[in-house]
């Protein structure tokens, strides 16, 4: 008897289990021990650093956000592509030359796909790299100072997204177009599209010393849609793949129109080959427009160079560089996994992940297995490049990121769920719903040789009911997940800020080291910098006003000037005296028509200022910066235009003193 | 030779650590200097811990009307000489002069580190008690005298929301050694002395 209600009491515990166990996969409300473990392992207490720093796009807000894992807290919104009034990107004479393109000032883009530059193929954390998707550019962030300090304009490209991904020793930066286009640009009947415009494929040379960004050549492919690429790794480098979609060359109603082909294709591109090919004299120069806008970290200044030239590369004059691989349904992630054995291709309208094989691409290659050809490129034959499907694995397969342990971690944007599958056996593992519709995701160094599969972060593009309600537009969010074990498990939920399209992540301790504190005086180079209180001055050159003023803890100097007239350009080169970490001091002036400086310790910046109305205009410092912020302050006094008073400049001195003048 | 000797004039060339070592070091600790601000002083300088702490003293202290910290001040000349001066005297004395010459050299070390510190003492006061009447924050003490803001000659006291520390460093170290020695080359000369006139 006591045996017996020991099993029932055995199998009551067993069944309770069970039901627990139901209970926590059901419902992500659960107030259980999980939730609890959740808490605790996105806990960074206060003063404690984050494990990761995770770099993630700002989408149309055009910028890049540095975030920290697992806290999902916000540390600096980096502007790229857009004007930022809070760090005076953009409106300071200083930036204003890295927004320049060969249309003009621009001070927005679309900024998508941060990719972290690599040394054999794993992440080594100097420049992230980032693509402006509407007027095509790739921007470089160097990851001393966190700011932006290169912007190249891609010339003969549209739709910049198969972009900005760097090859396996950061080689090359590598931007594809989406939209076909013109090539050169011209007056023609968008109808002649099919056959008429082109995909260029840009390679951009970087620089091993400074990182700098060159374009080496453009290849000129069929007008497909470029969608997304990833260079090869291991043997598959010196290969680069892009996704196609559109290989109907539809130019009207392409929901439908570039939904018709059973398989699009995945570019192979074998760059190696064509730098080969370009280097022995290959390829054509044509004539092209472009900015190439490079910040100077000494000057504090950027300088905008207008590049006329770009050379070009037909297709089909480099035999063996380039393979169509046939992939079904419009391919959106084109994801190389760390061996660079596998090419994971997402049919966006598909229900499968389809995955080629490297070896057997190159197998299918030599001994000619193909299927036919596009615009004189061989595609290969599927069968003999395939090497397998994740079976039903979710609807709309978007992106793949890989942990280093043989699995693979697939968005589905249609059935919003990320879906963690096995290399090889093409299994599926586990699946977890994201809060809504997902689009990339992103594992610390999870498209390189080395990923660190810790956390996965989902970057999702609706959030509907999952925050606070914020009138018609809520945010965007990205959601982090515990990958450890066999079962992914959702940890966090976080705002992000504009749209994150991608991120890349890094460990903090590869890089936090090398962050900047200050900029050091002595290396202040900018030609309007005061470098002493000695070296103020205010000069006067026609209409035009040159003040020379310093900032320190908690004066500028001079704070009283006169002999401003109405109608002048008063130009404000100031700079920041501080040599100490965490003391900016901003300043502005009342009626500017710009922004505050926000200017870093050891830094000058500068702002115009166009005084209309006669009087005294007071200025002051923006960032509280100390106990004695709010006296940090001073007068222009600005005279009408056909005032004589000359110009006079003083820090300090007191009535008497002006009387014995 | 002897070992009192050879110990004297190790002893006596020990202080010449001071133009390698700094002497002293104050130290500065608030909340908002997670690394803190601090001055190494040597015998002809003074000299930022980290890069630009002397700058961020003087920053600090503009409030309460502190003087900047000079670049130089006039002991960063007598102080070398003082140090080769005396080395040199120690030396001729390790090598020509008898035992009682090592106390006699011991003593002299004794009064001019004394001294040094009086002095030292001297414009640590200055530097902390006479200020700008035009100070930007003024404050008094419980007693309704004008607070001073001077750091501690030696160990750690709290100013307003910094805790100030001070104490020797190597170069100090290099020299009390040397003293040490002499001191003791003193005692071992006179137990040579002894055993000699023993045998």
């Amino acid at each position: 008897m006591k045996n017996t209600s020991k099993i029932v009491a055995g199998l009551f515990s067993v069944a309770m289990l069970f039901t627990s166990c139901n209970n926590s996969d059901s419902s992500t409300k659960s107030n259980g021990a999980l939730s609890s473990s959740a808490a605790e392992k996105v806990y960074v207490a206060p003063g404690e650093h984050d494990e990761f720093y995770a770099f993630i796009s700002g989408g149309f807000s055009g910028q890049l956000a540095v975030y920290g894992l697992p806290s999902g807290r916000l540390f600096k919104v980096i502007p790229v592509f857009s004007v930022d009034a809070e760090k005076a990107y953009g409106f300071n004479e200083e930036t204003k030359p890295m927004l320049n393109t060969s249309h003009g000032f621009i001070p927005w883009d679309d900024a998508h796909h941060p990719d972290i530059s690599q040394t054999a193929g794993e992440l080594d954390g100097r420049y992230v790299y980032i693509n402006g998707n509407n007027t095509p550019r790739i921007a470089k962030i160097d990851l001393t100072t966190f700011e932006t300090t290169e912007i190249i304009e891609i010339p003969n490209s549209a739709g910049n997204h198969s972009s900005s991904y760097v090859t396996e020793n950061t080689e090359y930066v590598v931007a594809g177009t989406r939209f076909g286009v013109p090539v050169p640009q011209r007056d023609i009947s968008i109808k002649e599209y099919k056959g008429n415009f082109k995909g260029a494929l840009s390679f951009i040379k970087v620089d091993q010393e400074d990182g700098g960004m060159e374009i080496d050549f453009q290849i000129l492919m069929p007008g497909f849609d470029y969608d997304k690429a990833h260079p090869g790794r291991g043997d598959s480098h010196g290969w680069f793949f892009f996704t196609t979609y559109n290989t109907e060359e539809a130019h009207t109603l392409l929901e439908v129109n570039a939904s018709q082909n059973d398989k699009d294709f995945i570019a192979a591109v074998n760059w190696q080959k064509i730098a080969e090919y370009v280097k022995n004299g290959g390829g054509k120069k044509m004539p092209a427009n472009y900015a190439h806008n490079v910040y100077d970290e000494h000057t504090h200044s950027a300088t905008s160079t207008m590049k006329k030239e770009v050379l070009v590369v037909d297709p089909t004059e480099v035999p063996g560089a380039f393979y169509f691989l046939p992939t079904p349904k419009s391919p959106h992630g084109c994801d190389v996994d760390p061996s660079g054995e596998y090419i994971v291709g997402s049919g966006k309208l598909s229900a499968d992940v389809t995955v080629h094989s490297f070896s057997k691409m190159i197998k299918a290659i030599e001994d000619k297995k193909f299927a036919g050809e596009a615009y004189g490129i061989p595609i290969l034959d599927f069968e003999a490049i395939h090497a397998g499907s994740v079976k039903q694995a979710g609807l709309g397969p978007l992106h793949t990121e890989f942990d280093g342990k043989g699995y693979g971690y697939t968005t589905f944007f249609i059935s919003s769920e990320v879906v963690k599958w096995k290399l090889g056996t093409w299994e599926v593992i586990d699946r977890k719903p994201t809060y809504y519709s997902v689009g990339h995701l992103m594992i610390p160094g999870g498209n390189s040789r080395k990923p660190f599969g810790k956390y996965a972060l989902a970057m999702n593009k609706i959030t509907k009911d999952r925050y606070l309600p914020t009138g018609p537009e809520v945010t965007q969010s990205a959601q982090l997940y515990d990958i450890t074990g066999e079962k992914m498990e959702l940890l966090l939920d976080f705002p992000t800020i504009g749209e994150p399209h991608y991120a890349a992540g890094i460990p903090a301790d590869m890089i936090k080291g090398k962050s900047k504190k200050l900029y050091k005086l002595e290396d202040n180079k900018h030609p309007y910098a005061a470098l002493s209180d000695a070296d103020t001055k205010v000069v006067r050159d026609g209409n035009t006003v040159h003040i020379y003023m310093t900032m320190i803890r908690s004066h500028f100097s001079p704070d009283n000037i006169e002999g401003v007239k109405v109608g002048d350009k008063v130009y404000f080169h100031v700079t920041n005296l501080e040599q100490d970490y965490d003391v900016p001091h901003g300043v502005s002036i009342i009626g500017a028509n710009t922004s505050e400086l926000l200017i870093m310790p050891g830094q000058t910046e500068t702002f115009a200022w166009e005084p209309k109305q006669v009087g005294v205009w007071p200025f002051y410092c923006t960032d509280f910066c100390s106990a004695l912020h709010q006296e940090m302050q001073g007068y222009v006094r600005v005279s009408p235009k056909s005032s004589n008073i000359e110009l006079s400049w003083s820090l300090g001195e007191d009535d008497e003193d002006e009387d014995e003048e | 030779m002897k070992r009192s000797r050879i110990i004297m004039i190790i002893g006596a060339l020990l202080p010449l650590g001071l133009f390698i070592f700094p002497l002293w070091n104050i130290t500065l600790e608030a909340p908002q200097y997670p690394i803190p601000l601090g001055m190494n002083i040597y015998i002809n300088d003074f000299a930022d811990a980290n890069p630009h702490d002397i700058k961020n003293i003087n920053i600090m202290n503009h409030y309460v009307g502190m003087k900047y910290i000079p670049d130089a001040i006039p002991e960063f000349k007598i102080f070398p000489a003082g140090i080769l001066i005396s080395s040199f005297i120690g030396l001729i004395i390790g090598f020509k002069l008898n035992f009682k010459w090592f106390l006699g050299w011991f003593i002299l070390m004794i009064t001019l580190s004394l001294a040094g510190m009086y002095d030292f003492y001297l414009w640590e006061h200055d530097y902390g008690h006479n200020l700008d009447p035009k100070a930007i924050m003024k404050f008094t003490n419980a007693d309704g005298t004008v607070m001073g803001f001077q750091p501690p000659l030696f160990g750690t006291r709290d100013i307003l929301n910094f805790k100030a520390h001070s104490y020797p460093r190597f170069g100090a170290l290099f020299l009390a050694l040397g003293m040490g020695l002499s001191f003791l080359s003193y005692f071992i000369g006179k137990k040579e002395s002894r055993q000699r006139v023993a045998t």
